[in-house]
C-alpha cells in the first residue's frame, strides 16, 4: 500500500522536512542534513551540518558565503537516483538559474516533486525546466494570480535595446538580482546581438564571473569600478534593485532607470521604485505556467508555498486537484521583501 | 487609442513636471484633431460622457474570468483599471486569412478604436448597449490600451497631471502663457479645434464666452516650527482658518449685456447649479474668494452640517432652508475690468471690504482679521478663538492663516506668502492590530493600520480598535511599517492581516486626531476624525498604550462639539 504523502514530506518551523529520510529541503535554519533547490539566499543558508545540492548550487554558495558554509558538502548528479535511508532521492532542472533543480522524492510507490522556484521560459544561462510526472507536486506561487502574465522575455530585452537606441547620451542602469536574472539579461542581450561591454555594479561580478567559468558566454562585463562616469554615456550598466535609486546611479550621465523583475507587470510596482523602463523578465513561472505545469505532473494532490498561494489553491479545486497552502514562513513572503533573492 | 495609451503609460512612470510637459506637447504637436482635443479634454476631466461605472467594469471581467481569482488579483494590484485591464482574457484571433481576405464567416479582429470614436460613442451609446461596446474595444486593445481605456470611461486617469499641467503644455505649442488658456477656457469645448488654431498661430483667440471665468486660487504652506522663528510677526496679517469649502465666486457682464453669476470649487468646477441660494446674492462684477459656510441665525455651522448640503442631487428649497449657504470671503481677484492680484494683500483687502459693505448682503460677509503684536498672540488666539472674538463662531475655526500684508495674489502655492496653522492634534498611543494593502501609489504595501487601546474585558485587559489610519508616514517609514506587519503577520483576511498584539509583544503608534464622535458602528463606542500617525514608538511596550477611558474623558470634555467627525476629507478647504 502506497504511504501516505504526510509520512514522506511534512512541515516543520525549520522548513519542509522528510522523516522517512531525516532531512531538510532548504531548512530556514541551520539542521543537521538539507537538500538545497538552488542558490538564493532564502532557499540556501549557511550553518548546515551536510548539503546535498547539485554541484553549481554548491559552488553559488561556497562563493557567497565562503568556504566553510556547510560541514560537508555532496554533489547531486541531475537525473540519478540517490538512496537517502528509506526514501529515494533525485534532482531534476527547474530553469530557474544556474544549478536549480526540483527535488523528487519516492517512497512506498508514492512520488512527490518539490519544484522550489521554476520558470518554462527559455533562459541561456540554465537548464530547461523538465516535467517530472508525481503524485504529490509541491509548487511555489510567488506569481501566483492570474494579472501575471508575462511577456516574452526577449521582447522586453528588446524594449531596453530600443531605448538604448533612442537615448544614445544617456546611461541605462538596469536593476536585476545578483544571482541568476543579471547573468540572464546580459545572456539575452548577447543574443540580440549587443556586443558592446555590459558594465557591472561590484556586487554581480563574483556570481557573473562563476557564471562564465561555467562556459555560459556573456561577453565582455567589465566593472563599472571608479571609472570615468562620464564614458557610460549610451552604455547599459547592471547593478542590484537597491542600487537604481542610490547616490550610487546618479554618478551617471541623466541615467535612465531600468528594473528587470516579474513585479514590473504592475505599474503601481514600478512607480513607487521610481523606475521608468520596466523590464518584464521574470525567473519564476507566470500564472498560465503554473496552472500549465500542475497540470502536466499529472499530479492529484498540489501543496502551495510562498507567494499568492490562495489563488493557486483556489485554481486547483475546480480542477479536480486536491490542494492546500503552505504558508511557510521565511520565504520571499510574497517576494517583495526577500526579492534581493528571487523574482 | 494606441498614441494616447502610450502618452499615459509614459506619464505614469515619469515624476518629473518638465518632462511631463514635454510628453505632453509632444503628443498634442504630433496627433491630429479631433484625437488630441479629446485628449486634452480627457486630461482635463472636461469630458461630458456619462462615466463607466467600477460595476460594470467588473461585470465584465466576472463573466470571463473566476471572480473569486478577480477579486483577489484586484485586492493584490489597487487599480480596478489594472486588473481588469491585465486579467483579460485575451481573445485568440485565429481568423483564417486568404489573400489578406478573412474568410466570409468568420468575425473580423476587432479593429483598435480612436480615442475620438470612443468619446463619440460613449456619449451616444445606451445604457444596455455600453458594457458590449467596452468589451468590443478591450477585446481589440492590448494590455496598455485596455488600461487606457478603462481609465478614460471611468474617468479616473490618475496619471499625476492637472487640469493646469495639461493646459499649460497646450500654452507651449505656441508662446502663450497658460493663464491666457484659463481665461478663455470655460467658454471651449471638446475637442478644442478653435484652442489649438489659436495656440498653433492658424486662427485667431476663441471668444471667451464666459464674462465671469475661473481663476486658479492662491494656496497656502503649512507652518513649520522653523518658519516661527524665521519670520517677522509685523510683515504678516491674520485671518481665521475656516472649517468650510473654499469658493470662487465670480459674476460679470456678457457681450450681450446679460449678468453671469458663477461659484467654482477650489479646483474649477463650475458648482452654481448647487447653490442657487448663493448664486442670486453675487450681485457685483468681481472675482472673490472666500469660504463656503452654513449660517444658521448668525451662527456658523460645524463641517459636518455643511457636509449634509453638498453632494446632493436635487437641490430643493427645503435644503436652502435647512442648510442656508453663506459666503465668508477673504480675497478679491479682479473688479469690473481690473485685475487686482498684483495688488498687495492689505489693498486688495481694503477693495474688499468696500465691496462687501456696498453689497450689503447677509450671505456674504467679512473673514474677520486676527490682529496679533507677536507669534505668542496668535498662538493664544489659535488656541482659544472664542476668547478673542470668534464668540460662537469658534465652533467653525479650525486654526489660523498667516498671510504676508503686501503679498500678491499668485496662483498655485507659492512659497513665502501665506501660511495655514491648524490647531494642535489630540494624541494617543496605541497598539496596531491590522494591516491592509493599499491603493494606488500604496498599492500592496501594508499601508493602512487599524490599531486599538486598551479596556476591560470579560477575561482582563484587552485591544479595542478605535480607529484606522493610512498616512502621517514617510515612504521610509511606511517600508518598515510593511516589513513589520508582513513579519507579525498572524491572520490573513484576503487584503487584510492580523498582527500579533499583546502586553509584550507588538507594535505602539502614536495616533494624531482632530476630534471624537459617539459611534455606533463602531465597537469602541468611538469614531476618530482625521487620525493619522504622528510617530511609530518602536521603543514603547504595548501594554503602556493608552486606555480607553483617554478617548472617553476626550468626548466628555463636549469635544464632540467642538470638533465633529468629518468623514471623508475634501480639497475644498481653504488651504
Amino acid at each position: 500500500m502506497a504511504l501516505r504523502s504526510t509520512d514522506i514530506l511534512t512541515l516543520t518551523s525549520q522548513g519542509l522536512y522528510c522523516p522517512l529520510g531525516d532531512f531538510h529541503i532548504d531548512p530556514v535554519r541551520p539542521v543537521q542534513r538539507a537538500l538545497i533547490t538552488h542558490g538564493h539566499s532564502d532557499h540556501a543558508r549557511a550553518g548546515h551540518k551536510s548539503v546535498l545540492a547539485t554541484r553549481e548550487t554548491l559552488l553559488i554558495m561556497g562563493e557567497r558565503y565562503g568556504e566553510g558554509f556547510a560541514g560537508t558538502t555532496q554533489a547531486a548528479v541531475l537525473r540519478e537516483d540517490i538512496r537517502i535511508k528509506d526514501v529515494t532521492v533525485r534532482f531534476s532542472p527547474a530553469g530557474h538559474v544556474l544549478g536549480s533543480a526540483q527535488i523528487v522524492l519516492e517512497a512506498g510507490g508514492t512520488r512527490i516533486v518539490v519544484s522550489g522556484d521554476y520558470k518554462r521560459e527559455q533562459d541561456p544561462t540554465c537548464l530547461p525546466y523538465e516535467v517530472v510526472p508525481c503524485d504529490v507536486f509541491i509548487t511555489e506561487a510567488t506569481f501566483g494570480l492570474p494579472v501575471f502574465r508575462h511577456p516574452d522575455a526577449r521582447s522586453e530585452v528588446r524594449k531596453l535595446l530600443n531605448s538604448v537606441a533612442l537615448f544614445p547620451e544617456r546611461t541605462h542602469i538596469v536593476g536585476a538580482y545578483a544571482l541568476g536574472k543579471a547573468q540572464r539579461v546580459i545572456g539575452m542581450l548577447r543574443e540580440e546581438g549587443y556586443g558592446e561591454p555590459i558594465y557591472l555594479h561590484g556586487a554581480m561580478e563574483s556570481l557573473t564571473d562563476l557564471y562564465k567559468s561555467e562556459g555560459i558566454p556573456l561577453g565582455d562585463t567589465p566593472k563599472v569600478g571608479s571609472a570615468d562616469r562620464a564614458q557610460f554615456a549610451g552604455a547599459i550598466v547592471i547593478c542590484p534593485p537597491t542600487s537604481i535609486q542610490d547616490l550610487w546611479s546618479r554618478r551617471f550621465p541623466d541615467p535612465v532607470t531600468c528594473f528587470a523583475s516579474g513585479w514590473m507587470r504592475v505599474r503601481a510596482r514600478a512607480r513607487q521604485r521610481g523606475v521608468e523602463l520596466p523590464l518584464v523578465i521574470s525567473d519564476h513561472a507566470d500564472w498560465d505556467d503554473l496552472c500549465r505545469t500542475i497540470i502536466e505532473t499529472g499530479a492529484g494532490e498540489v501543496w502551495v508555498t510562498h507567494g499568492q498561494e490562495d489563488a493557486l489553491v483556489h485554481w486547483c479545486r475546480p480542477h479536480g486537484i486536491a490542494a492546500r497552502p503552505l504558508h511557510m514562513l521565511g520565504y520571499g513572503d510574497e517576494a517583495e521583501e526577500a526579492e534581493g533573492a528571487a523574482a | 487609442m494606441n498614441r494616447f495609451a502610450a502618452l499615459l503609460d509614459r506619464l505614469v512612470y515619469e515624476p518629473g513636471r518638465n518632462a511631463k510637459l514635454r510628453l505632453m506637447t509632444d503628443y498634442f504637436r504630433h496627433t491630429p484633431d479631433p484625437d488630441r482635443g479629446y485628449a486634452l479634454a480627457a486630461l482635463t476631466n472636461a469630458l461630458m460622457f456619462k462615466e463607466a461605472k467600477p460595476g460594470l467594469i467588473r461585470g465584465l471581467v466576472e463573466e470571463r474570468t473566476d471572480p473569486v481569482l478577480f477579486r483577489m488579483s484586484y485586492h493584490y494590484v489597487g487599480d480596478l483599471a489594472e486588473t481588469a485591464a491585465l486579467i483579460w482574457p485575451t481573445p485568440h484571433v485565429s481568423s483564417p486569412q486568404v489573400g489578406g481576405e478573412a474568410l466570409l464567416g468568420h468575425n473580423n479582429p476587432p479593429s483598435v478604436p480612436t480615442i475620438a470614436e470612443v468619446v463619440e460613442a460613449l456619449a451616444t451609446t445606451g445604457k444596455s448597449e455600453l458594457p458590449a461596446r467596452v468589451a468590443s474595444w478591450l477585446d481589440a486593445l492590448d494590455e496598455t490600451g485596455r488600461w487606457a481605456l478603462l481609465k478614460l470611461i471611468t474617468r479616473e486617469l490618475r496619471v499625476g497631471v492637472s487640469a493646469r499641467l495639461a493646459k499649460t503644455a497646450v500654452a507651449q505649442l505656441g508662446q502663450i502663457e497658460p493663464d491666457e488658456i484659463e481665461l478663455i477656457w470655460h467658454g471651449l469645448e471638446p475637442p478644442y479645434e478653435n484652442l489649438f488654431a489659436w495656440v498653433e498661430g492658424r486662427a485667431d483667440k476663441p471668444e471667451s464666452g464666459n464674462p465671469a471665468p475661473f481663476r486658479p486660487p492662491m494656496l497656502a504652506h503649512p507652518l513649520e516650527d522653523e518658519d516661527m522663528a524665521k519670520l517677522n510677526a509685523a510683515d504678516f496679517v491674520g485671518e481665521w482658518k475656516w472649517d468650510g469649502i473654499r469658493l470662487q465666486a465670480v459674476a460679470g457682464i456678457s457681450d450681450h449685456g446679460l449678468p453671469a453669476r458663477r461659484i467654482y470649487s477650489r479646483t474649477g468646477e463650475d458648482v452654481s447649479a448647487a447653490f442657487p441660494d448663493l448664486v442670486e446674492a453675487l450681485d457685483f462684477e468681481a472675482a472673490i474668494d472666500g469660504e463656503l459656510l452654513i449660517v444658521r441665525n448668525g451662527r456658523v455651522q460645524s463641517f459636518n452640517v455643511l457636509q449634509q448640503r453638498l453632494n446632493r442631487k436635487a437641490v430643493t428649497a427645503k435644503l436652502m432652508s435647512e442648510f442656508p449657504a453663506h459666503l465668508r470671503v477673504y480675497d478679491i481677484l479682479t473688479e469690473c475690468d481690473e485685475d487686482l492680484r498684483d495688488l498687495p494683500f492689505m489693498q486688495r483687502r481694503e477693495r474688499l471690504e468696500t465691496l462687501v459693505a456696498r453689497l450689503n448682503h447677509p450671505r456674504i460677509d467679512l473673514s474677520p482679521m486676527v490682529p496679533f503684536a507677536s507669534w505668542d498672540d496668535l498662538a493664544a488666539a489659535r488656541s482659544d478663538p472664542a476668547f478673542v472674538g470668534a464668540g460662537l463662531d469658534a465652533d467653525a475655526i479650525e486654526g489660523c492663516m498667516i498671510k504676508r500684508a503686501d503679498s500678491p495674489y499668485l496662483p498655485g502655492r507659492p512659497k513665502g506668502y501665506w501660511y495655514k496653522w491648524k490647531r494642535d492634534p489630540y494624541l494617543v498611543d496605541a497598539v496596531m492590530m491590522y494591516g491592509q494593502r493599499g491603493h494606488g501609489k500604496r498599492s500592496s504595501f501594508y499601508s493602512d493600520y487599524t490599531f486599538g487601546v486598551w479596556r476591560d474585558g470579560p477575561e482582563g485587559e484587552e485591544l479595542v480598535p478605535v480607529g484606522k489610519a493610512y498616512h502621517g508616514f514617510t515612504d521610509e517609514e511606511l517600508m518598515k511599517l510593511d516589513r513589520y506587519v508582513r513579519n507579525h503577520t498572524v491572520n490573513h483576511f484576503g487584503p487584510v492581516r492580523e498582527v500579533e498584539y499583546g502586553k509584550d509583544r507588538g507594535l505602539v503608534l502614536e495616533v494624531a486626531f482632530e476630534g471624537l464622535q459617539r459611534s455606533t458602528r463602531h465597537k469602541s463606542g468611538v469614531a476618530m476624525r482625521f487620525p493619522r500617525i504622528n510617530r511609530i514608538r518602536w521603543d514603547k511596550p504595548p501594554a503602556e498604550a493608552d486606555r480607553i477611558e483617554t478617548l472617553e474623558k476626550i468626548l466628555a470634555r463636549g469635544e464632540k462639539e467642538i470638533h465633529p467627525l468629518k468623514g471623508q476629507r475634501t480639497e475644498g478647504r481653504q488651504s
